[in-house]
């Protein structure tokens, strides 16, 4: 099966520095990937890299197409959903409006009131709080409801980065399972970035560690989990 | 009493014009952090485009909504070949763009139309319009015409997928992006109303203050005022400000006269208008600097 995102060779530069060396992944159609590293390995920026935040060089292939060098909406019209680094929420917006503006690209307004439903199924929290302004929610809550306007735009790509940063544990055990059940649900490809390391391993079935911005080690997650160095550098045990 | 109504009814009709130019800076302010000093002399040039083809034999209702989509798509223009390449530049560059644009549009409206001042027609008929001694047939209409406009614009903000997406486009640009909003052109299309609500308040002040290329220059300042006094980043505020600065000048200066009515002691008076309103907004920006009915702005961290 051919992979959903094929990433060769990519670099990438804020101003003069570059912070990607030579980065490259496959992301298999329907499997959870995590992209672990330290703080400042690249693992940001291989996200913002994808999207066409940063400057980049290199090949970038979704479904087949070549999307490096377009416009981040462009791409993200093609079903490839950020959540970024901080939420990203609108904050003076109702949680309502939050959800509904990612739907705003899609071609299929009829079911988006059915995917809403859908939706508020995962977190049922949110529809508590729809009219309330996006701003006031909860770290948790905001996390929640990033991920939740992610799957408005029905993606078929899901980028994480960092969903449990700042979170009390029990709220990201929650929105762990979630993430299982988006993607075994949803047929989402996920691709995440995460710190902890431990929870990362256990949800994605592949797994890269990027080191000062180059990939140094792949395999399957069980793998992975199982090798010294990164037993030593990432779990902590 | 009839004088003081008479006084209060005009300063909503002033009002509602503060409130449409105040309206478009705050559009633009909130998804650029730029005033657009520029404002009030586009709104001018509007006016007379509409005073060309009344002359050219339109009548004002044609014109004026042929005026205001002129404008819509001036506005969009202007953003996408002058300020789009400059959407990294420094503020000061930026500023100094708008004043250009803001002599450009001046000089050219009196080369082309000469700096002679014209009187500007009004479209509301003295039978039917207005109620005798409390408010006259244009300043009803004025009132009307612009809680119109406002009401579409709000409409349109609130309840539209496209008003949305430009409110998410001016909170959050990047984030909109990533939901695969076109912010660039969201941009665009802000200016565009921007353009278009000024061109309104220009059309319809034109009767009061007669048509020439400066008559904007104190409007745009009682419009700043008022932007102002609501809270810059809050375009309701900004509304209601500046119908709150329309009729605070004008019960500024009739007060003042019925003092000097009364002792004989000239305090203030309707010369002193403009100077209320520089008033308001120097105390505003040192007592409320987010003004009424802005919000200050808590960045959790």
């Amino acid at each position: 099966m051919a992979a959903l995102l094929e990433v060769k060779g990519l670099k990438a530069f804020y101003g003069q520095t570059q912070s990607l060396y030579d980065v490259g992944f496959d992301i298999p159609n329907g499997g959870i990937t995590t992209l672990l590293g330290a703080n400042g390995a690249g693992k940001t920026t291989t996200l913002r890299a994808i999207c066409n935040m940063v400057r980049t060089e290199g090949a970038i292939r979704f479904d087949g197409k070549d999307i490096a060098g377009r416009a981040t909406e462009e791409i993200v019209r093609l079903r490839v959903a950020h959540v970024p680094e901080g939420r990203g929420t609108f904050t003076t917006l109702t949680v309502d409006e939050n959800l509904r503006v990612a739907a705003y690209t899609r071609r299929d307004k009829a079911a988006v009131q059915a995917d809403l439903e859908r939706v508020f199924g995962y977190f049922p929290r949110l529809k508590e709080r729809l009219q309330q302004q996006a701003g006031t929610l909860s770290g948790g809550e905001q996390q929640m409801l990033a991920i939740a306007r992610a799957l408005m735009l029905k993606p078929r790509l899901m980028l994480l980065d960092e969903p449990s940063f700042g979170l009390a544990p029990l709220i990201v055990v929650e929105i762990f399972r979630i993430l299982r059940r988006i993607n075994e649900d949803e047929k989402v490809s996920i691709l995440l970035v995460e710190q902890n390391a431990a929870l990362a391993l256990d949800l994605a079935t592949h797994a890269y560690v990027l080191e000062t911005g180059r990939v140094v080690m792949s395999g399957p997650s069980a793998v992975i989990k199982d090798d010294e160095n990164v037993r030593k550098s990432y779990l902590g045990y | 009493m009839e004088q003081f109504i008479q006084q209060l009814a005009s300063g909503l009709a002033n009002g509602a014009i503060y409130a449409c130019v105040a309206l478009a800076l705050v559009m633009i302010y909130v998804s650029t952090d730029h005033i657009n000093f520029a404002q009030g002399e586009m709104a001018m040039f509007s006016t007379y485009i509409s005073w060309q083809l009344m002359t050219w034999g339109l009548s004002f209702w044609v014109a004026f909504i042929a005026a205001v989509a002129f404008s819509f798509v001036l506005g969009v223009i202007i953003e996408r070949a002058i300020l789009r390449p400059l959407h990294n530049a420094p503020v000061l560059s930026i500023i100094v763009v708008f004043i250009g644009l803001l002599a450009i549009c001046n000089s050219m409206a009196g080369a082309i139309w000469s700096y002679l001042i014209k009187e500007f027609p009004s479209p509301f008929p003295k039978s039917s319009f207005g109620i005798a001694g409390v408010i006259g047939p244009h300043q009803l209409g004025v009132v009307v015409v612009t809680l119109i406009v406002l009401g579409l614009l709000f409409v349109f903000f609130r309840y539209t997928p496209l008003g949305l997406a430009m409110r998410a486009a001016a909170q959050n640009p990047q984030m909109a992006r990533l939901v695969g909003v076109r912010v660039d052109w969201m941009l665009a299309l802000g200016w565009g109303l921007a353009a278009s609500v000024g061109a309104v308040a220009g059309i319809m002040v034109a009767h009061i203050v007669y048509l020439d290329p400066n008559m904007m220059g104190g409007i745009l300042l009682y419009a700043f005022a008022s932007a102002l006094v609501g809270g810059i980043s809050n375009p309701g505020g900004a509304v209601l400000g500046g119908f709150i600065v329309g009729v605070l000048e004008n019960m500024v200066a009739f007060a003042g006269n019925q003092i000097e009515k009364a002792t004989g002691i000239y305090i203030i008076g309707n010369g002193e208008k403009l100077t209320v309103a520089l008033i308001i907004v120097i105390t505003v920006l040192t007592v409320k600097p987010a003004g009424l009915f802005g919000r200050v702005v808590v960045k959790r961290v």
